[in-house]
């Protein structure tokens, strides 16, 4: 059955509710509304008002209090209605979410999943269009996922609900209304591996999320120079899938990574210097970054020039290829 | 209301050409107020009565000694209940067993009331860990320093209870300070939105670290905060530690009902500083803290208690000798107590180790093995 992405995370999220008493979903506009983009579509009717509610607008307080069901022993999945609106929870995020089973010496876990739709592409206004991976994935406790596909939306955000600690799920908007093919349930590799997209030969472009499209573009649009691009779709930011990235650009010999976020303390960094610490001696070139500029989001009438492109990686592969 | 305003046409108008336009609104009073207090009465037996006192005299015996140890280094910092304790004492004792307590640092007395081992709780203050007891087992949350934080979650634990159709209760404790955060209003208002049964318990203790509390805020009392999230307010002398029970066994009683959350202020002072590390004689006289040493909580109890003929100088002797005891056992556990195993610190990040930690782990491994050899 043909499924858009926002289908595939609606049915990850019924599908898990159905699965277990336990899972509450909750957030601003999820409940009647089904949420702005709809993923919770339908859950309310469902499963009931005691198991997918409104909350007031007040993100600090409902990550706060999904802390609380968690300890009383419910998996709540809250979203954060934007990228840019999840900065109020930071704090609960950071201070407690993270560190609440390390605190307790693991005897409390907060199995809680904090949904985001994060990064740019549908022409939104100021703070719609964050991508704000780092700060969580920097933040030691948190789990950071972020699928590139519908089939991996699915699969992971099953996961996610399952899995024993927090998770950060970051879901690439603009990607929501992307097809597949989908017999679900789906499964796919579990949280914390990296998946090879499409295998080649000349270079490895390294991506998450809304980027995963992009670098599949680029590896199509690539052939007509007859470039053999790998595709590493990176899933998990935190914990990081080093051996998978490390063991690809031994084969290709050279490495760009590719995100929407701010190329400066950004996760290309962080991969670049994993790849480069542990892939030295086969580095035919420098790892390279395709990011979005230093600059804050910029307006939607001229985003375009802001996010990576197919042609953007296509000149960094030129740019490796020269060394 | 009927405004009509047109900015294009007014600004090429004198001002004797300006229409007489007629806006409507409501004006709330300027400040709600609270009533006068009320008396009600209390069903406690000879014994409750008694084993209040002893919580209370064990508390402060508890509080003096975490002093003395942070003095002669065993505590790294300690926050002290001096004063406070038939705020802490009061409002613990009106929880049943099944409910839960979420205190923050100021509340070492009030977790010791609610049975936490107080060596396990000292922990946090010794720098062995952040959290040294179960929270599961003694149904009371880690002591939190980010203020305010916590509030929420014990709104989120009572929706959770509520859910479930548990007939459980949370306790929120905060101070005056964390009044000023907007996790506090988040909880408050998704409290009254949830109908959820928690009590917020405020000890406005005149003071935020240095800051008194009529430069935190301009209104009379926190309390009447209450009727601007809809929520029944309450303010009760946070000295008396009889008052101070009452009020929240009320407003736990009414939670449990499902009659939804109440917002307590109960007045009280910290005797002594912010924490060990803090000197309170650079923000108030000693001529304050003094008018507030002669409404000592514990002093007055006590005084109640012989004139009813509750308590007799054998049994405050008993106590006594507890509050001994228990210091002794601070003493020994805590009094030149082992750091502890720094490899823990990768233990409890996730449930399962990741492929990172597992190796950090075994570079601080290295470490410490070259520091042994």
């Amino acid at each position: 059955m043909e499924l858009t992405m926002a289908g595939a995370l609606n049915a990850a999220l019924r599908d898990s509710m159905r699965e277990d008493d336990s899972v509450v979903v909750y957030g601003e506009d999820v409940g009647r509304l089904g949420g702005v983009f709809r993923i919770t579509d339908g859950l309310q009717a469902e499963m009931g008002a005691d198991r997918c509610f409104d909350t007031p607008v007040a993100e600090s307080g409902i990550i706060g209090t999904a802390i609380g069901m968690a300890i009383y022993g419910l998996r709540p999945v809250v979203e954060m209605q934007f990228d840019g609106f999840s900065y109020p929870a930071v704090n609960q995020v950071i201070s407690h979410l993270a560190k609440y089973r390390n605190r307790t010496r693991g005897r409390v876990a907060l199995p809680i999943v904090m949904r985001v739709p994060y990064g740019g592409g549908i022409g939104a206004v100021e703070h719609h269009s964050e991508s704000p991976e780092v700060y969580y994935a920097h933040t030691a406790g948190l789990t950071v996922v972020s699928p590139g596909t519908p089939a991996d939306a699915y699969a992971l955000l099953r996961m996610s609900i399952a899995h024993p600690d927090p998770v950060i799920f970051l879901e690439p908007k603009r990607r929501y209304w992307l097809k597949e093919d989908l017999d679900l349930p789906v499964t796919a590799p579990p949280i914390g591996r990296a998946i090879v997209r499409r295998p080649g030969k000349t270079a490895t472009v390294i991506a998450y999320g809304p980027m995963v499209t992009t670098a599949m573009d680029a590896a199509a649009a690539a052939t007509e120079s007859g470039w053999d691009l790998e595709v590493i779709d990176v899933r998990t930011l935190s914990p990081l899938d080093i051996d998978t990235l490390t063991e690809s650009v031994t084969r290709t010999g050279r490495a760009l990574v590719v995100h929407e976020a701010a190329r400066f303390g950004g996760f290309g960094a962080e991969i670049a210097a994993e790849v480069t610490e542990r892939a030295f001696g086969y580095l035919a070139a420098p790892v390279l970054r395709v990011t979005g500029w230093d600059v804050p989001y910029p307006p939607a009438k001229i985003e375009q020039h802001f996010l990576p492109t197919a042609d953007r990686i296509l000149d960094a592969v030129a740019r490796l290829l020269e060394y | 209301m009927d405004v009509s305003t047109e900015a294009a046409s007014l600004s090429s108008e004198t001002p004797q050409d300006q229409q007489r336009i007629v806006a409507s609104w409501q004006d709330v009073a300027a400040e709600g107020s609270l009533g006068e207090s009320t008396s009600h009465e209390l069903a406690l037996t000879r014994e409750q009565l008694r084993t209040l006192y002893r919580l209370m005299a064990t508390s402060r015996r508890v509080d003096r000694q975490a002093i003395n140890l942070t003095r002669q280094g065993a505590l790294g910092v300690f926050a002290s209940s001096l004063g406070q304790e038939a705020a802490q004492v009061g409002a613990v004792f009106a929880l049943d067993a099944e409910d839960w307590l979420f205190p923050t640092y100021r509340d070492t007395v009030g977790t010791f009331a609610r049975g936490v081992d107080i060596v396990e709780s000292l922990a946090l203050f010794q720098g062995s860990w952040h959290c040294g007891f179960d929270p599961m087992r003694y149904r009371v949350a880690p002591q939190t320093t980010p203020l305010a934080t916590q509030s929420l979650h014990a709104v989120g634990l009572a929706m959770a209870a509520r859910i479930k159709r548990d007939p459980i209760v949370a306790l929120a404790f905060y101070g005056d300070g964390a009044a000023s955060e907007g996790d506090t209003h988040e909880a408050l208002n998704m409290a009254s939105v949830f109908t959820a049964p928690v009590v917020f318990f405020v000890q406005n203790n005149q003071y935020a670290i240095s800051v008194p509390i009529r430069d935190q805020m301009h209104a009379s009392s926190i309390a009447l905060r209450a009727a601007g999230y809809g929520m029944p307010g309450m303010r009760v002398d946070g000295n008396d530690v009889l008052s101070v029970y009452g009020a929240v066994r009320h407003a736990v009683e009414r939670a449990r009902a499902g009659g939804g959350p109440s917002l307590i202020e109960a007045l009280t002072y910290r005797i002594e500083a912010h924490t060990t590390a803090d000197d309170s004689s650079r923000y108030r006289s000693d001529d304050e803290v003094e008018a507030w040493r002669k409404r000592d909580p514990l002093e007055r109890y006590l005084g109640f208690l012989r004139e009813r003929g509750v308590v007799d100088d054998a049994f405050v002797s008993e106590v006594d000798a507890e509050g001994e005891t228990i210091a002794a056992r601070m003493r020994d556990a805590l009094f030149g107590a082992p750091a502890g195993d720094p490899r823990e610190m990768f233990d409890h990040v996730y449930t399962t180790m990741t492929p990172q930690l597992e190796a950090q782990r075994a570079l601080l491994e290295q470490e410490l093995k070259a520091e042994e050899g």
